[in-house]
């Protein structure tokens, strides 16, 4: 990737992670460190070229789709989306408040751009296999990106979803697993081990590939490879640090479900712009 | 009695079948004409009657294996890209193992999704309690978007699916293992929202919904020739209910018996309670599963030891009115 386009994806992340600390500071809660471990790949998703996808029709019938399996992080998808020009940013201020068009978990009947209603954990896999079904059956040619948390493959719906995507040879489905290791009651090793989590999604049949997932050339290498594969689904496993970006919150359990106070906002920003780290 | 119009709806003859044979039959011919269509199944296509569909159209097949959460949350993913999928699987399973994707996946964004569920109630028998449901009306009415349809026979199936398919957005349609009589003739309308009266009297009003309402009209014909003439409303539409239809009998007769292969408590017999008990308190008596689990055995002798064969459902009315 040239060293121009990924200055402006590193600058866009900065713009998606500054959104998510603003907005979830205004709401008074919601999920820092989920939602700041992704900002590097919804940068690049959103604003790499790489999805079609039009924000003046959001409905458009051959659009790719994105399901935010781990819904809990919206934030990142709602300032990706507002960043788009899907919405107005204003409405990020009004995250989680009664009467938004966003609300604590995504919902597709109230926010444009959002194609998937997610929340409990382990279902937006399942979704995106059927989407990935019917985007084949109309021969639409879009790609449907699934992106799920290390926590949430705990669940037994993700792996019943993933021997149903190699099983119906979905070549159309991407899954990105946002392995940040840490999920609400600790280290995810610890709670209930996933590993070896790339075997297991290589026995269920995927196709995998293992990045750093705050590194654009290899998010880009990766999606680029993703696409190209054929005859099964690919599961990019996305090797990330929770709250990243923000060295208070990194790799900290407690900043999993937590907003910052305007204080700790402050400081998160001033450590966006590279000072206070430790 | 039986009021003339009424009459001219009811089916002459002395044929059974079970309503997900004509489930199974009617998809499997709609899929001709609708090509959104596709079926879903987990590992019962023999049992569940789509394996008439999957032999017909089997690029708009997909069986998901013992799966019965991943199947209802992929149903929700193909109605998103304006699919019309029909999701089926055993009562127990859709309404229970797959309850929180049915409420999160299906019904919360309203998405089309027509959750055909067979083997409902304690008359599928033998199999016993783990296979009977009797909760899956009372888990399905309690989610806010769905439509719950409970038909009486094949026809009031056919007729139903032709009307959820019409419909935009989720819907459970219950269907039962065993093999009934049938009640409607090919001229018969259902309607979402609408009951419909069987017999009409003024002695009481039995509500029935479902396998029940060929033995509720038993009932009411035997009823009849001892001079009990009563209303038996067959209200297949248990979500949205026909409130007009349960209140005007009330208001005639003072005292309404439900009936259904089903707990009690949630089913159509508290369906029927919630709507007097605002609109026109009446005493109402529920016929049904008492609060406790089904049994093996055959669906004659389970229907007759849970308290809602023929004779209970005189009886009832009998000492009652």
């Amino acid at each position: 990737m040239d060293e121009v386009r990924k200055k402006e994806l590193t600058e866009m992340a900065k713009k998606l992670r500054i959104d998510i600390l603003e907005m979830l500071c205004e709401a008074g809660s919601g999920h820092s460190g989920g939602s700041l471990s992704m900002a590097d790949v919804f940068s690049y998703l959103y604003f790499s070229g790489i999805l079609n996808v039009d924000p003046k029709n959001p409905d458009k019938k051959d659009r790719d789709r994105v399901v935010l399996s781990k819904g809990h992080a919206c934030p990142v998808w709602y300032a990706a989306l507002a960043e788009k020009g899907y919405f107005d940013k204003s409405h990020l201020k009004k995250l989680r408040k009664y009467g938004s068009i966003l609300q604590g978990h995504p919902d597709m009947r109230k926010t444009p751009g959002v194609d998937m209603t997610t929340g409990s954990l382990g279902q937006g896999l399942s979704c995106a296999v059927g989407m990935a079904i019917g985007a084949k059956l109309d021969n639409l040619g879009c790609k449907i990106f699934a992106i799920v948390g290390d926590g949430e493959c705990n669940e037994g719906q993700i792996w019943e979803a993933a021997m149903a995507a190699a099983h119906y040879k979905l070549d159309n489905l991407i899954a990105i697993v946002d392995k940040n290791g840490l999920q609400i009651d600790g280290f995810t090793k610890d709670v209930m081990n996933t590993e070896p989590l790339a075997e297991k999604w290589r026995a269920f049949g995927w196709e995998v590939i293992e990045i750093d997932g705050h590194n654009f050339d290899q998010i880009d290498s990766a999606i680029g490879r993703a696409i190209e594969t054929k005859g099964k689904p690919v599961c990019i496993i996305a090797h990330t640090t929770k709250g990243k970006g923000v060295y208070f919150m990194e790799n900290v359990c407690d900043w999993h479900g937590k907003a910052p106070s305007k204080e700790e906002k402050e400081k998160a920003l001033a450590s966006l712009c590279g000072e206070g780290a430790e | 009695m039986i009021p003339e119009n009424v009459k001219k709806i009811l089916y002459e003859g002395d044929k059974k079948i079970a309503t997900r044979v004509a489930y199974g039959e009617k998809i499997a011919e709609l899929g001709e004409t609708n090509k959104d269509i596709v079926v879903l199944d987990c590992d019962l296509s023999k049992s569940t009657m789509t394996s008439i569909f999957a032999k017909k159209f089997p690029d708009r097949f997909f069986n998901f294996g013992i799966a019965e959460a991943n199947m209802m949350s992929v149903a929700a993913g193909l109605a998103a890209m304006g699919k019309i999928p029909f999701a089926s699987t055993f009562a127990v399973f859709a309404s229970k193992r797959a309850c929180d994707q049915v409420s999160i996946s299906v019904a919360y964004p309203r998405l089309n999704v027509k959750i055909c569920a067979t083997h409902a109630g304690i008359s599928i028998g033998e199999d016993g309690a783990t296979h009977q449901a009797i909760e899956d009306v009372s888990i399905m009415r309690s989610i806010p978007n769905i439509v719950v349809i409970s038909p009486a026979d094949a026809t009031e199936t056919r007729k139903a699916i032709d009307k959820i398919v019409e419909y935009d957005g989720p819907c459970y349609l219950r269907l039962c293992r065993g093999s009934a009589p049938i009640i409607f003739n090919e001229s018969y309308d259902f309607e979402i929202g609408r009951g419909v009266k069987l017999t009409e009297g003024d002695k009481a009003t039995i509500v029935s919904a479902g396998f029940t309402t060929h033995i509720a009209f038993e009932a009411a014909k035997k009823l009849e020739e001892e001079g009990i003439e009563v209303d038996l409303i067959n209200m297949a539409s248990i979500k949205p209910i026909d409130e007009e239809m349960i209140v005007d009998s009330a208001k005639r007769t003072g005292l309404v018996i439900t009936v259904e292969d089903h707990n009690i408590i949630g089913g159509l017999g508290s369906a029927v309670c919630e709507v007097l008990s605002s609109k026109y308190p009446t005493r109402v008596i529920r016929l049904g599963v008492k609060d406790k689990f089904g049994s093996s055995g055959s669906p004659e002798e389970l229907i007759s030891a849970y308290g809602f064969d023929c004779g209970s459902i005189i009886e009832t009315v009998k000492s009652n009115i």
